[in-house]
């Protein structure tokens, strides 16, 4: 399904009249009071435990499945977060599996038969140093040899692309030139969500909201179901697909992982005639901006520095985001911050999730996605299924297992700076 | 008062300086002031302040600003503004304002200048308080003021209270964690072109305290029935105010709808204004109090279980008459009115009290969700607090129960153009919860953040019977949800939040104390952190490359100098450095003798090497590490942390002198030579002052430390001095070195210097995941002793054979620089079925080496130093370079140069 | 901007602060511990929802290291106590924390 909103070639600035957003359909998905028992239960009814539920049911045809959501589904990060989707990440094993999911995503519209307002506007990630270019250079000749498209742009070439930018030498960190993505881009994060739960529940999968997993059922170091806030559920298998809160569930079942959950802010403005059409990021000066299909500015923030779970930051994360983005961009001198939110980030040492099996038998788990893992939901989603489905890991998240945190084989997608959206 | 004009939508308009633009728009008679959204439909003002959905406009003259309401701009001379749709626009010129931040620390925040507000303030300073009082109005009296009335005399001591301050324009629009609260102070925008020049426009208010009292006050709420939105509708008490008080004079027929006594007062307020009113229809069985009274007394007809279910228009899309129904009997009458005056109940401000999760509580009695609190750091006031002083006596009412196609104009929320239809599509769809609803709906993302219609939306979800779990319950909002906001109050502008922390400010710079020197001398800098460094030196007409192959050639057979002063410098002392410098660091340093320097190499504790630098021992217990430019902060911090919280019985003091202490670096084979005609006092020959030494010397009656350290395999001298002379020495330098042809030179040519030479740059030539050993650096791994990092080494990936390691690489066109950053592929490598080409590394370091005559590279390759002499391919877009393995030391390898 | 009480100086911002993670986890003896023990020490720490008792730095203050009960749920501030002196109560019910097996 192509983009009818994005009229505009990309960098031309104009003025747009709002579109409506076209009309959802008039059924989404059946909440369901629990079953006794499934074959398999994912704990976490966000963006990935969603899509792991829809391929369990589409491509391994297991279908007595439920999702099982504390809240609200897909409240957690994936109603939260700036959306931004690309592929090009440094290593190769990040690169797969981020790429085999935007492969998924340039198709996902099609296969769930909703639209998501998926669109591959392009996205830049700038450079602001003689080293930062140097990183980002390595950065796109690795992309080259895992076939993802990915450009080398000079400032006046972002320039080109991103009219409102500035390029000049005398801000304080001035752009050297940029990787540009142009098959990454931004989606409408609920209606992911929502075209997944109903894509599942049309294929009988059990979505059942408000019921919180508080523990589980393992006996001789295996998973026979979970104890919820609505009572016990019997289950085969289990995926934990809990993103802000799998170190605890991975505590209540008996062992530890490597995560740190931070808060993790982002903020719209009010709906602003068209002025940029590309997703800009850059790590160095903390920018990650685009502007959404409606019209609003979107911008993610940094991490607050302490563990938290209130889904709420400093402000003065906030205020220094925006010193940085009017360095970039002073045309957002009178743009407003309308609303700001946090969420909660699951972080692993090496800044690359877990996928693969856990010391429980039968128990999953897909976890540290941190500040990027919105992109992953298709991908993510396909090897969760897989890994459930056969009880090994897929080719592309066996790299992902938690023991390589014993072994030492880290993944370290730091990058240069901070937030890696 | 004076009157001034203004334009808008290019028409000039008349208006008493300083009161709200929408007045002065009501009173020339606009009272279609936009179109919506998405809907296109005639829209006017409904409110009296922030809550205002409809009337917004993008101010052209000024600042220029996006979007504001028209209800709470004030109008002064020569204001200029343009109506939107909804979707504002961002001009292109630059902002000229100035915007600043305050950090403030008080006793007592109040929020708030009503009544409730300026109790509570004088009660805190009864209490020996200090206290400040922030309110978004130009004054203080809140309610009161769209009352007419004056403050009670009482109240008006408060504000002149010395130990009160009292900050008009000023909203609160974010409370969070330990009472601290951002608030947003509008200084000049009021004024004009009368502003003073200079002063800030936009002012954020950081504060700190120990108590804060939320005295806000409430919104009043509308009601969902069919054409709710046509012009000449408006809150009753907003209308009400504008008549009053702004002489509104247009409305010649008005017709109230209300819930609660407040629709009876403000039809009173009409009445006397001289707008009569045909009837107040009331949705209770039965009212009395003496609001209702006295519109009974003025001879209003009312007509209680009636209500409003539908409006009329005229040609232009305001209003010309509502269709009343009366509840028993369902009978409707359709009576004309150019004045819809709706008063749907009170909606107390709960958002900056759910900014940090307090849960707002549904009280029947009030209709309305509000917040008691009333703990010693946090109490709410007035209105939120359940304090309505009138005699109110509401219904909880949200709308008639309306049929589809009246549900497909009945709006929820006025600016998103969302109704009462597509609410019940969401609930049809499956949704509950109102998070899903909203979403679905996109009710309250707009401008006013749902304001009036957060409380719609729980209200209608009320009449559908349904609550979060999908049942049925009753009718209680208590079921359906509870209000919660999230930060800014409202909204604020970008430049405000970002301050003055912009251009030169956004983050502070670091030069050294040669830099103005460089500066003339021409230098191209580069930033390394915060730092600004020379990169190289051109000189007239002279291009990067031959810059650099000019500055690499003078070190290698002249004497070049460089400012080296941004290293990292850590002063470390105390009885047991020596011991701590062994954990720290992977090799040795308790057996360094006195007055020696050692390059040193720190892993942190997984086993990845993380920083390094040469050391010097100055006395038995003292050191001198330097640390790389960017990575200065981050060893201190980690020497800290160990000392502090691990090793507590180590006595070692650490100090960072990175701007105490000012680094030259002079090199080459004439240094000697050079330097020696500048120090007298000590003697710089091979044997008297030998490689990897340190001395004390004075240079024209300065002390200085110099280090026979060479980071470039060159001989070379490292001179340290106090900051404040390091200019003084450069220049020195500088004229002895005339004859010398000594040659300034920057990080570039220093790059390319130690690359020749096969030292590594952390951070260049390695990428976080590198050991000491695959840095080919075994002989920096002391075997003898614990240090940091060390365990990680035997874990089984860190000991991995195949791992990437550092080794030099040869192009096969030597004249061709491979880029940085490429990687390498074996000889006849080809993408597989997926289009990916597996590599074996990739080139971290890569120049022309002038000394060479060609070009080199350093890189990272699996199992490299098992590899010498084979060839490999760098794929470059569509070309392949080939280039062959060799050892990481391009010149000297016997050392014999740096002597 | 969460109001942190340094021992030494007092309420101050939390950007003058740099965070430490779960306080109390001393260096082992690395040669004492298999490489699964190991690995744990260099990358688990606790990340409980509610109280823990964590590492801060005052680095733009007094430079000095300590530990404080903080709440991860409601960020309220419990006691601060420095480096090896004992740790006070827990100010409420420490959460979910550390392997139930
Ligand atoms: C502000 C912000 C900006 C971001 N920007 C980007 C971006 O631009 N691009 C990008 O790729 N990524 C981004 N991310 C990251 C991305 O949102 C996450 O990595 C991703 O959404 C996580 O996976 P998920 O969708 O399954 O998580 P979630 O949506 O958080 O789903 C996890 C679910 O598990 C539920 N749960 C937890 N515990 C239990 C329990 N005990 N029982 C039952 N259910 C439970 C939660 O309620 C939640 O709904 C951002 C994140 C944030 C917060
Ligand atoms: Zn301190």
């Amino acid at each position: 399904m192509t983009n009818t909103n994005d009229t505009l070639a990309p960098g031309t600035i104009g003025r747009r009249r709002a579109a409506a957003l076209p009309e959802q359909p008039p059924q989404l998905w059946k909440s369901v009071k629990p079953k006794k028992a499934y074959d398999i239960v994912i704990v976490g009814g966000g963006g990935h435990g969603l899509a792991t539920a829809y391929y369990l049911a589409k491509n391994h045809g297991l279908t007595n499945i439920a999702v099982v959501e504390k809240g609200w589904l897909a409240g957690g990060n994936t109603a939260r977060n700036t959306t931004i989707i690309r592929s090009n990440y440094l290593w190769d094993e990040s690169a797969a599996i981020y790429e085999h999911s935007l492969k998924l995503w340039e198709t996902l519209e099609e296969d769930l038969g909703y639209e998501m307002f998926f669109s591959q506007r392009g996205v830049l990630t700038l450079a602001h140093s003689v080293s930062d270019v140097r990183l980002k250079r390595r950065n796109l000749y690795a992309n080259a040899l895992n076939g993802i498209d990915s450009e080398w742009l000079t400032p006046e070439e972002v320039k080109k692309l991103v009219p409102i930018i500035n390029i000049s030498e005398d801000v304080r960190y001035p752009v050297h030139g940029a990787t540009y993505q142009p098959r990454g881009g931004i989606a409408k994060h609920d209606w992911v969500a929502w075209g997944y739960a109903k894509a599942a529940s049309d294929l009988g999968v059990d979505i059942i909201q408000g019921t919180e997993v508080t523990g589980f059922d393992i006996r001789n170091n295996k998973v026979h179901g979970v104890h919820t806030s609505q009572g016990t559920i019997a289950a085969g298998k289990v995926g934990l697909v809990a993103a802000g809160h799998s170190s605890l569930l991975a505590n209540l079942a008996g062992f530890s992982i490597p995560i740190q959950s931070r808060p993790l802010q982002a903020l719209v403005s009010p709906l602003l005639e068209q002025v940029l059409n590309t997703v800009v990021m850059s790590g160095a000066v903390h920018v990650y901006v685009s502007q959404a299909h409606k019209g609003e500015l979107v911008m993610g923030a940094g991490t607050d520095a302490f563990n938290s779970y209130a889904q709420r930051g400093g402000f003065h994360v906030i205020e220094h985001q925006l010193a940085a983005a009017l360095e970039l961009f002073p045309i957002f001198s009178r743009a407003q911050v309308l609303r700001t939110w946090g969420g909660i980030v699951d972080i692993a040492p090496d800044a690359s999730p877990i996928i693969g099996v856990t010391p429980v038998e039968n128990l999953f788990i897909n976890a540290g996605w941190g500040t990027g893992g919105f992109k992953a939901t298709p991908g993510s989603g396909w090897v969760m299924a897989h890994t459930i489905a056969h009880g090994t890991p897929h080719e592309l998240n066996k790299p992902f297992a938690l023991d390589r945190f014993l072994t030492g084989h880290l993944i370290d997608e730091h990058g240069a700076a901070g937030v890696a959206h | 008062m004076s009157e001034i004009s203004f334009i808008f939508d290019d028409n000039i308009c008349k208006g008493q300086q300083g009161e709200p633009m929408a007045a002065a728009l009501l009173r020339s008679g606009l009272l279609s002031i936009t179109n919506s959204t998405y809907h296109s439909r005639p829209r006017g003002v409904i409110g009296l302040g922030v809550e205002e959905p409809n009337a917004l406009v993008q101010l052209v003259s000024g600042t220029q600003e996006s979007m504001r309401p028209a209800t709470i701009i004030e109008v002064a001379e020569g204001l200029n503004a343009r109506s939107l749709t909804g979707i504002g626009a961002l001009p292109e010129l630059p902002d000229e304002a100035r915007y600043d931040k305050t950090n403030r620390y008080v006793d007592t925040l109040v929020i708030g200048a009503g009544v409730a507000g300026l109790k509570a303030a004088d009660k805190a300073i009864q209490a020996g308080y200090q206290v400040l009082l922030i309110d978004d109005q130009p004054g203080p009296g809140g309610h009161l003021r769209h009352l007419g009335t004056g403050l009670p005399v009482a109240l008006r001591d408060v504000l002149t209270n010395n130990k009160l301050t009292y900050v008009p324009r000023c909203t609160a629009v974010g409370l969070y964690d330990q009472n601290y609260i951002v608030a947003v102070e509008r200084r000049s925008d009021h004024l004009g072109g009368a502003a003073p020049a200079g002063r800030a426009r936009i002012r954020v208010w950081h504060i700190r305290t120990d108590r804060v009292v939320l005295a806000p006050g409430a919104f009043q709420r509308p009601l969902i029935f069919a054409n709710n939105d046509r012009p000449g509708i408006m809150l009753s008490h907003a209308a009400a105010t504008y008549v009053a008080i702004h002489g509104v004079q247009i409305f010649k027929r008005a017709v109230v709808v209300t819930v609660d006594n407040q629709g009876h007062r403000d039809a009173l307020r009409l009445h006397q204004a001289g707008v009569p009113v045909q009837a107040i229809y009331d949705v209770r069985p039965a009212a009395g109090g003496a609001s209702v009274d006295a519109a009974k007394a003025a001879g209003i007809p009312i007509r209680f279980r009636t209500t409003i279910l539908d409006t009329v228009s005229n040609e232009e899309g305001t209003l010309q008459s509502v269709i009343i129904q009366d509840l028993d009997t369902n009978e409707i009458v359709e009576t004309t009115a150019d004045l819809l005056a709706v008063s749907g109940g009170w909606t107390p401000i709960a958002d900056l009290a759910t900014h940090i999760g307090i849960k707002p509580k549904w009280s029947e009695e009030h209709a309305a969700f509000l917040v008691h609190h009333g703990t010693d750091q946090l109490q709410t006031a007035g209105m939120l607090a359940g304090d309505f002083g009138g005699d109110d006596d509401p219904a909880v009412f949200f709308g008639p129960a309306l049929d589809d196609e009246q549900a497909r104009h009945a709006y929820i929320d006025l600016q998103r153009d969302a109704t009462l239809h597509e609410l019940r599509r969401a609930v049809g769809a499956g949704l509950h919860s109102i998070e899903h609803i909203k979403r679905y709906t996109t009710i309250g993302t707009s401008h006013d953040q749902g304001k009036t219609s957060g409380m719609l939306t729980i209200g209608a979800l009320c009449q559908l019977n349904i609550n979060s779990q999908g049942g049925n319950s009753g009718l209680s909002p208590a079921d359906v949800g509870t209000l919660s906001f999230r930060p800014p109050y409202v909204p604020v502008p970008f430049a405000a939040l970002a301050g003055r922390e912009r251009g030169p400010l956004s983050d502070p710079i670091r030069i050294t104390p040669v830099h103005q020197w460089h500066v003339e001398a021409g230098a191209i800098f580069e930033d390394v952190g915060q730092w600004k460094r020379p990169w190289y030196f051109p000189k007239q007409g002279e291009s990067m490359e031959d810059a650099v192959r000019r500055e690499c050639m003078a070190a290698r057979e002249g004497v070049a100098v460089m400012d080296a002063s941004t290293l990292g410098k850590i002063d470390i002392q105390g009885p047991d450095a020596a011991v701590f410098l062994d954990r720290i660091y992977t090799n040795m340093f308790s057996t360094l003798p006195e007055g020696q320097c050692r390059y040193g190499l720190m892993c942190k504790a997984d086993g990845i090497a993380f920083d390094d630098g040469v050391t010097t021992r100055l006395g038995k217990n003292h050191f001198l590490m330097t640390t790389t430019t960017g990575g200065a902060a981050g060893v201190l911090a980690w020497l800290e942390e160990w000392l502090q919280t691990e090793w507590p019985d180590l006595k070692v003091y650490c100090t960072s002198v990175t701007e105490h202490i000012s680094t030259i670096a002079l090199v080459g084979p004439n240094s000697r030579q050079l330097l020696q005609e500048l120090v007298k006092d000590i003697d710089l020959s091979k044997t008297a002052f030998p490689f990897m030494h340190s001395r004390m010397a004075t240079i024209d009656d300065i002390r200085v430390r110099i280090a026979r350290i060479s980071f470039s395999g060159e001989l070379a001298f490292e001179i340290n001095v106090a900051w404040g002379h390091a200019r003084y020495i450069w220049e020195r330098l500088w004229t002895l070195g005339r004859p010398y042809d000594l040659t300034a030179y920057g990080t570039e040519t220093m790059h390319v210097l130690r690359a020749e030479k096969g030292y590594i740059i952390i951070g260049q030539d390695t990428d976080g995941t590198q050991t000491p050993y695959d840095l080919n650096m075994s002989w920096v791994v002391s075997k003898k002793k614990e240090f940091i990092g060390k365990r990680s080494f035997r874990l089984p990936y860190l000991q991995a054979t195949a791992r990437p390691q550092l080794v030099g690489l040869l192009p096969e066109n030597g004249e061709e620089v491979i880029p940085e950053g490429a990687y390498i592929t074996e000889l006849n490598a080809h993408p597989d079925e997926h289009g990916k080409t597996s590599h074996t590394g990739f080139v971290t370091s890569s120049y022309y080496s002038p000394t060479l005559g060609r070009a080199f590279a350093l890189a990272l390759v699996a199992d490299g130093l098992n590899r010498m002499g084979e060839e490999v391919a760098v794929p470059i877009g569509k070309k392949v370079l080939h280039a062959t393995i060799c050892d990481s030391v391009f010149i000297d390898k016997e050392n014999i140069r740096r002597d | 901007m969460l109001y942190i009480p340094c021992p030494h100086c007092g309420l101050r911002n939390e950007t003058e602060f740099h965070y430490g993670a779960e306080a109390g986890v001393a260096y082992p003896d690395p040669n004492a511990l298999a490489d699964s023990e190991w690995a744990k020490y260099l990358h688990i720490r606790a990340n409980p929802k509610g109280w823990l008792a964590e590492r801060w730095v005052h680095f733009a203050g007094c430079g000095r290291w300590f530990n404080l009960w903080r709440n991860t749920v409601t960020h309220e501030i419990g006691p601060a106590y420095l480096p090896f002196t004992e740790q006070p109560k827990a100010p409420g019910n420490i959460g979910q924390e550390g392997p139930k097996a």
